[in-house]
This record gives C-alpha cells, sequence and structure tokens, in this order.
C-alpha cells in the first residue's frame, strides 16, 4: 500500500483587492491545476480570498533558522532608522 | 471538529532529559517566554513525537468523523437542513486537511499517516465508533460532541508549535456554525410533536456520557497530561475542561426541556458547579480498544474509500506526468 504523496504545494491568499497574498497553509495535488482547485475548497470555503497563488514547496528557498542571529542580529543596534531616536523640542510642529 | 484528549493513546516517547542538554534548556526556556517553535527550529525529539501522534490522530477524527454525519445526508429532513450538513461535513474534511498538513512539518508523510490510520495502528476519537440512529443524532452531535471538541480545541490555538496552533485557529473559527446548528436541530425537535421530543430526548441520552468521556480519563489516570502541560502544547487538564463543558451545557439541556441522563446530577451551590455522577471508564477503554458499536464499520469504510479513489491519483498523477513532458520540463 506504500502510494507516494503527490507533491506539496504552499497556499497563499489575497483577502481582498488592495491586499497582499498571505500564506495560509499547504496541500498536496497531482499539478498547479488541482493545488488551485483544492485551494479553493480547502482554504476558500467562506470567501477568504478573491485570489489564489499556488507555489511547490520544493521551491521554496527558505532562511535557516540556526543563522537568524547572523542574519538579523546586525538590525538590533540601528536604532538611528526608527524616528523617535531624534530627540526634537515638543515645541516643533510637523516633523 | 473533534479531539478527545489524544495525548491518552500510545506509548511516551523517552522524555526530553536524554537530548543534549544545552539545546533543551534554551527550547524549555522559549517555551517558557510564550515563544512559538517553527518546523526548522530545534526541538526535542519526544516533542516532536508527541505533536506527531496528537496532530496525526486530530487529523484523522475529522476524517473519521464524516462517516456518523455522512450517513444522514440523503435523508436529511429538508432541503436546508441537506445544504447545512453537506456544509458542515465538508468542513470536517478542510479541518483534517490542515491538521495533516501541520503534522507533515514535523517529518511524517501524509501517506504514512494514512497508512497508519488504515491499518489500525492509529488512534482517532472514540466517539466517532457510535451509530446515528435518528436524525436528532445529528442535531446532539453539533450540540454535545462538536462542543465538547471546541471547549477542548480553543486552548490549542495557543499550543507552542506555531503550524498546529494556526491550524487550530481556522478551524475554531468554523466550529462555532457547527455547534449553533446542532442546538438549533435540537430546539426544532424539542419544541416538536410528542415523538419529535422523544426522539430528542433519545439522542441526549446516548451522546451525554460518550461526549464526556471526550476529555480523556479523569486528571488522577491521565498519564501524559503533565509533559504536555510543561511543552505547551496542552493548557487546561482533562477535569478542567470536562467541568466547563458540563456548566455550560446543562442549562442548554434545561433550556430545551430535556432530561441529562445522570441521576446523580446536581447544582453545587457552595462550589458554584454542576456535580455529574461517575463515569463509567470501562466503556472508554472498551471503545478504544476496538469494541465500540462501529469501530469496525468506520474503519471499513476508510478502506474502501481509499481503494476505490485509487484510479483517481493514479490518472491525475499520469496526467501530470504527461502534461509535464508535454512542457518539457522534468517530471
Amino acid at each position: 500500500m506504500s502510494e507516494t504523496d503527490w507533491p506539496l504545494f504552499e497556499v497563499f491568499i489575497r483577502s481582498r483587492s488592495g491586499l497582499e497574498h498571505k500564506h495560509v497553509g499547504s496541500l498536496h495535488a497531482a499539478d498547479a491545476r488541482m493545488a488551485i482547485e483544492h485551494a479553493r475548497d480547502v482554504y476558500t470555503r467562506r470567501q477568504e480570498g478573491v485570489s489564489l497563488w499556488v507555489v511547490r514547496s520544493a521551491d521554496i528557498v527558505a532562511s535557516d533558522p540556526g543563522e537568524a542571529d547572523a542574519l538579523f542580529e546586525p538590525a538590533r543596534d540601528k536604532v538611528y532608522r526608527h524616528p523617535t531616536f531624534y530627540a526634537i523640542p515638543d515645541e516643533v510642529k510637523n516633523l | 471538529m473533534y479531539t478527545q484528549a489524544l495525548d491518552t493513546h500510545g506509548k511516551e516517547p523517552a522524555a526530553a532529559v536524554t537530548e543534549a542538554d544545552g539545546p533543551a534548556r534554551r527550547f524549555q526556556s522559549r517555551i517558557d517566554a510564550e515563544d512559538k517553535i517553527e518546523p526548522k527550529d530545534w526541538m526535542p525529539e519526544a516533542y516532536r513525537q508527541t505533536l506527531i501522534r496528537q496532530i496525526s490522530q486530530h487529523a484523522h477524527s475529522e476524517i473519521v468523523g464524516m462517516l456518523p454525519e455522512g450517513n444522514w445526508i440523503t435523508r436529511a429532513p429538508s432541503l436546508k437542513r441537506k445544504v447545512v450538513l453537506i456544509a458542515k461535513v465538508q468542513d470536517e474534511g478542510g479541518h483534517g486537511m490542515y491538521l495533516y498538513s501541520a503534522a507533515e512539518t514535523l517529518g511524517i508523510s501524509r501517506a504514512q499517516m494514512l497508512e497508519q490510520l488504515l491499518s489500525g495502528a492509529a488512534k482517532y476519537s472514540s466517539i466517532f465508533n457510535y451509530p446515528t440512529l435518528t436524525w436528532a443524532d445529528v442535531g446532539a452531535i453539533g450540540w454535545l460532541v462538536d462542543g465538547a471538541a471546541i471547549m477542548n480545541q480553543i486552548p490549542i490555538c495557543r499550543c507552542s508549535y506555531g503550524p498546529y496552533a494556526r491550524a487550530m485557529v481556522r478551524i475554531c473559527k468554523e466550529e462555532s456554525f457547527h455547534q449553533r446548528q446542532g442546538f438549533e436541530i435540537m430546539l426544532t425537535l424539542s419544541q416538536g410533536t410528542h415523538a419529535q421530543r422523544a426522539m430528542a430526548q433519545d439522542a441526549l441520552n446516548r451522546w451525554w456520557w460518550p461526549s464526556l468521556m471526550m476529555f480523556g480519563p479523569s486528571d488522577a489516570d491521565s498519564k501524559h497530561s503533565a509533559q504536555s502541560m510543561r511543552w505547551k502544547i496542552k493548557r487546561f487538564s482533562n477535569d478542567e475542561l470536562r467541568q466547563k463543558f458540563i456548566d455550560i451545557t446543562v442549562p442548554q439541556a434545561h433550556f430545551l426541556g430535556l432530561t441529562i441522563p445522570d441521576n446523580d446530577l446536581h447544582w453545587d451551590e457552595a462550589a458554584q458547579h454542576y456535580r455529574i455522577g461517575p463515569i463509567d471508564w470501562s466503556e472508554f477503554q472498551a471503545v478504544l480498544k476496538g469494541h465500540g458499536p462501529c469501530n469496525r464499520e468506520r474503519l471499513e469504510a476508510r478502506r474502501r474509500a481509499h481503494e476505490a479513489g485509487r484510479w483517481v491519483r493514479e490518472a491525475a498523477a499520469a496526467h501530470a506526468a504527461r502534461q509535464a513532458r508535454r512542457a518539457g520540463e522534468p517530471t
């Protein structure tokens, strides 16, 4: 009984126009077209979206959690990238 | 949908103490800080195995749970009831799909999980081994079984494992309609003819105790709770959740004018809780071991469906391979 699974697809939904597509989950399908049809049935039974993207999971390249510090740590001490870093007297308006 | 305290099945993997000390300590402190664990993060093997078991059994419960209610789709008493029931059963299928996907992030394949279900190696919620004898059973399942499931599942929305928590958020959102449509069926029957009221009472009589058993053994006998609580897979004890369910459900039964089938049931003024009589745990254990009224029938139905769908799966795979060849892509 050892069948192999259909490929895995990641599903992204645009909930309404003007918003970005957001990852909602994954599913198996024989091909991309079937993945769209399954995504419709599995993830949009209650008008959750107006547009779907499906991407083969194998095609996604992800960063390694073990390298998270090396990737994201350098941003931590750059508080000068944020507007609140700069002290402006209260009487100055519209800044 | 439906989980009972699924941590009660199978043997517990060895505790985390065997894992390398450093990562295990860091892992636990992330959990303690309410950080979420994601698929590629380091996790103790026992945490992974516990989640695989719990999530896959939860998924199986959704899929097997389609059967007792599906039994009434062709005989629903009106077109409205029929479309509602179809939508509910479809939701249960969808819940199974969310959960299988969540389990797959832990390194088990869909085919492996299916094999465990069909071979009988994996468990599913024992509630689905009871038959749906009348239309009122569809109402009682929505009201009581989905009600108990919601009680169990809401805390899992805050589970430490991200994919499981996210799946549960989706499921809980959809679950509330299930419970309300069930209660509405019971309400309609309880305001109907004498025979309809009797049918509603009979359904309550048969589903009340199995629903209470969905919360799993009493805390004193629940072996795996402590570790699951430490890992924040579980947030409340079986008895706490059961008591909460009883306290909200008894007044609902009174509203319906139905009698809870428990002569010992009484209101404890001091504690502000309803107190129930003893639960017959030998029945729970028997159903769990495969001796419930429908265990064999449920698995047979799943196996038949799997076999009957084989040609569709093969045809779809062949079609996809041919399309890919024509497009000149590697298959």
